[in-house]
């Protein structure tokens, strides 16, 4: 797309326009306002506060989770049982005590995936800033933008209705024959798997929405490689979204047949084959952790070049990477099933999963390389994707032993594979998530946060994240199993501090909590560009106008250029270009 | 897209034509840059879409394989009691309508309304009928011989214990078809009542036309691959 694209459309002076958060027509009407919103920053704001919520709510069952294993559940010679949180003493105690707790790992997981850690970054920092990075005005199709925000709602209230119902004990990851039967004279479950496929509806209209966006909606000057890598990681989200939602549609409605009628598609029992259950899901969700962890990556890529004032290094190799983690996520499914598999197909998975190790280590070199010589600051982003660098890369070497062979048959379905996606989703795609607030926080709402308290809660949230999910690979590789209630008494140590790590977690979000809902009510004013960043959104006011920018933006130099550029609104004695000694690199 | 420029639309003609609906009245959204980014945009669009709903019918056609891998004898079974002439048939009508719904694309980008008009009712008839046909000359006697999915199933003289399961994939891949079927008639009778009340199709303004046709074509080609693989091989 070339300028010579524009056309005579006037280039409106929104100077007098108030910020997209002025409120309107009254109480009634402001709340009138934003639920009927098309604005793709009221959207992704929604999309923010409900995604947290969800958090929340995951958040609670994870503690609850973490009290019941704080001791093993022992029975006394006398017959008295203790260790045990969730039931009333009685004979039948122990037995009740651990469907509940199958229940509440199940809510958990449930929750965290399919209604916070999915549309998490994509749909509120993307639904934000992807038209602000590109200089859009708003995403391609603003009203079905809408339309996939009440799907959210809707596929979450289903969840949240079966919830209430008395939950669901089967896993997050349905697995038949089990979903199938257990129930049976309940609507639990099929609310919940209701919720999955509903929700994979909004997971799909977003993703299309962003793609259509990012092919046709850059501003004038905007070729593919002048995008920050944001939007090329929430791109190459995008395309799994649309590639691998519609499978796990299929999968999850031909589940729902099977509860309904009895079709015996997934039952053993009428001949159906519930191995093609675990393909099938894991066909989506395998790629489907790439849509958790791909846009954290974006995020860290901002982070790291802005709060270090260096050009990235190696953008076309982050970017590339992150299609090529998009393409390879598609054909490394089986390393969910190895013990389901013969050993050809098993062999073969296995190589092609080592293939992933390449393109993220690509990523990682490259940000580790972006910090050199960097005039690093310290600030609560920078601390967050410092944190990223050492958890995810934590959580990324521990994939491989889980894809080889030899050693997952010992480590599958045990507290190591728990800590190994723990590292990745909560070491990785959360904390860069957490970063990504607060480095976006002044522009979203105009308001700054405390620095110190921030810092406060990253290293409560690091010390207490390593604590609690540290202890879990030890305890795997000790034989520890996932998805019971209770242990022999060896593991209670490392079990323990486990639990004492998920309060100091507790204790870092809330302090971040606090922090930001101070900032609503008493922060400074933010100044449009307060870190000196030179993409797109940090050209419009903070918070932005309604029409994003006063001008149609018309793109000048790369979003990373901070060698050559002084950024837009900053002064040069804030932000110093380099001595320009040498030939200023361009990329 | 055509070669009219569509950024200068005509002044907005007196009488009738002074509808905002009518074609020549249309603008684009205040996000779009002219409109055939718009166009651009919502075709693309529609071809993701697309997209998914392959995805969404290759799990489908991938239980199919994998069940025919497992009980040939009851996938040789069951195909038996399906008649080759309806399904035929039906291909026909789905072709034909294909090549209606495209005239009425070339109907609109020539400004030709009563064209599309005509073009459009005679898809919708053809959606008619092939619902019409599944349901009369397909479902309805097989349901009542017992020929149902799952536990349902009943027919007595049934050659092969896995023959429930072959009726499951069929009633799951031509029940979603012919839902498929009745979205794309509900999308294309829309574009119908626009075109009748307020001409709101013509050369500059088609995307509802052409994003419906598109959607329409794929209902056809899902049923290109479901014909074969039900009716004809054993
Ligand atoms: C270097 C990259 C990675 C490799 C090689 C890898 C490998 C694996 C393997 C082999 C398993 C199966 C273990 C078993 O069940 O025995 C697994 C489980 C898992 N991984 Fe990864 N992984 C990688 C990155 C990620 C990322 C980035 C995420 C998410 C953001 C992730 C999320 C998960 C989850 C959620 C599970 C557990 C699923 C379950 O059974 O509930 N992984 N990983
Ligand atoms: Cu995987």
């Amino acid at each position: 797309m070339s300028t010579a694209d524009r056309t005579h459309e006037p280039d409106h002076d929104h100077h007098d326009e108030g910020s997209y958060l002025t409120p309107k027509y009254g109480a009634m009407g402001t709340v009138w306002d934003w639920m009927t919103t098309v604005d793709h920053k009221k959207i992704g704001v929604m999309y923010l506060f409900a995604v947290l919520f969800m958090f929340f709510l995951g958040g609670v069952a994870a503690l609850a989770v973490r009290l019941e294993l704080l001791e093993p559940v022992r029975v006394a010679a006398d017959g008295a049982i203790t260790g045990q949180l969730f039931a009333p003493a009685g004979a039948e105690s122990i037995n009740t005590g651990n469907q509940i707790y199958n229940r509440l790992f199940t809510l958990h997981g449930a929750i965290m995936v399919f209604m916070f850690i999915v549309p998490s970054v994509p749909a509120s920092l993307g639904n934000f800033f992807l038209p602000l990075m590109l200089g859009a005005k708003d995403v391609a199709f603003p009203r079905l933008n809408l339309f996939s925000w009440y799907i959210y709602v809707s596929g979450s209230i289903f969840g949240i209705l079966s919830i209430v119902l008395g939950g669901v004990d089967t896993g997050w990851t349905f697995y038949t024959p089990y979903s199938t039967t257990t129930d049976a004279d309940h609507w639990r479950v099929l609310l919940m798997v209701l919720a999955a496929f509903v929700l994979g509806f909004s997971s799909i209209l977003t993703g299309l929405n962003f793609i259509v966006t990012t092919h046709k909606l850059r501003a004038p000057g905007m070729g593919w490689f002048d995008m920050p890598l944001f939007i090329w990681a929430i791109y190459a989200t995008s395309i799994i979204q649309v590639l691998a939602t519609p499978v796990i549609g299929i999968t999850l409605l031909l589940l729902i047949f099977e509860r309904l009628f009895k079709v015996g598609i997934f039952d053993p029992g009428l001949g159906g084959d519930p191995v093609l259950y675990q393909h099938f899901f894991w066909f989506y969700s395998h790629p489907v952790v790439y849509v958790m962890i791909l846009p954290g990556m974006g995020i860290i890529s901002e982070l790291l070049s802005v709060h270090s004032r260096k050009q990235i290094f190696g953008y076309r190799a982050i970017a590339f990477s992150s299609l090529g983690i998009a393409a390879v996520s598609f054909i490394v499914w089986g390393h969910h099933m190895f013990t389901a598999m013969g050993e050809l197909a098993s062999a073969i998975f296995s190589a092609l999963t080592f293939l992933v190790a390449i393109p993220t280590a690509i990523k990682v070199f490259n940000w580790i390389t972006t910090l050199y010589k960097g005039s690093i600051a310290i600030n609560t982003p920078m601390l967050y994707a410092l944190s990223f660098l050492f958890l995810f890369s934590i959580g990324g070497l521990t994939g491989l032993p889980l894809g080889a062979l030899a050693t997952d048959l010992h480590l599958h379905d045990s507290y190591f594979v728990v800590a190994h996606f723990h590292y990745v989703m909560m070491g990785g795609t959360v904390i860069a998530f957490i970063g990504g607030i607060h480095h976006w926080w002044p522009k979203m709402f105009g308001r700054m946060y405390n620095e110190k308290a921030g810092m406060l809660g990253c290293v409560l949230v690091f010390i207490g994240f390593n604590l609690t999910f540290m202890t879990q690979f030890f305890l795997g590789t000790q034989g520890m199993p996932r998805r019971y209630a209770s242990y022999v008494d060896e593991f209670q140590f490392l079990h323990t501090l486990s639990t004492y790590g998920s309060w100091l977690i507790l204790a870092g979000f809330l302090v971040h909590l606090f922090n930001f809902i101070h900032s609503l009510v008493a922060g400074p004013k933010a100044p449009p560009n307060p870190w000196g960043g030179l993409t797109l959104e940090w050209e419009t006011e903070s918070p932005p106008i309604e029409h994003n920018f006063h001008h149609e933006v018309l793109v000048q130099h790369g979003p990373y250029d901070f060698d050559t550029v002084v950024p837009p609104h900053c002064d040069e004695r804030d932000f110093p270009l380099p001595p320009q000694d040498q030939p200023p690199a361009s990329h | 897209m055509a070669t009219i420029d569509a950024n200068k639309p005509d002044l907005p003609a007196a009488g009738a034509k002074s509808h905002p609906l009518y074609w020549k009245n249309r603008g684009f959204a205040h996000h779009f840059r002219n409109a055939d980014e718009q166009f651009d945009a919502c075709k693309l669009g529609m071809w993701l879409f697309l997209t998914t709903e392959v995805l969404l019918f290759a799990g489908i056609f991938c239980a199919y394989a994998i069940f025919r891998m497992l009980y040939p004898d009851a996938w040789a079974a069951g195909s038996h009691h399906l008649d080759w002439r309806f399904g035929g048939l039906n291909t026909i009508v789905l072709l034909f309508s294909s090549w209606t719904v495209a005239s009425g694309v070339r109907a609109a980008q020539m400004g030709n309304n009563a064209a599309l008009i005509r073009n459009l009712v005679i898809t919708l008839i053809c959606a008619g009928l092939f619902v019409f046909i599944k349901l009369y000359f397909e479902y309805i006697p097989k349901l009542s011989a017992g020929k149902a999915p799952g536990t349902f199933f009943s027919y007595p003289y049934a050659h092969d214990p896995h023959e429930p399961l072959w009726w499951s994939v069929y009633y799951i891949g031509t029940g979603i078809h012919a839902l498929h079927v009745l979205i794309g008639a509900g999308l294309l009778s829309w574009v119908l009542v626009r075109a009748i009340r307020y001409e709101a199709y013509g050369p500059t303004e088609y995307t509802m036309v052409e994003t419906s046709a598109l959607y329409w074509h794929l209902v056809d080609l899902v049923w290109i691959f479901l014909f074969p693989l039900l009716y004809l091989i054993h």
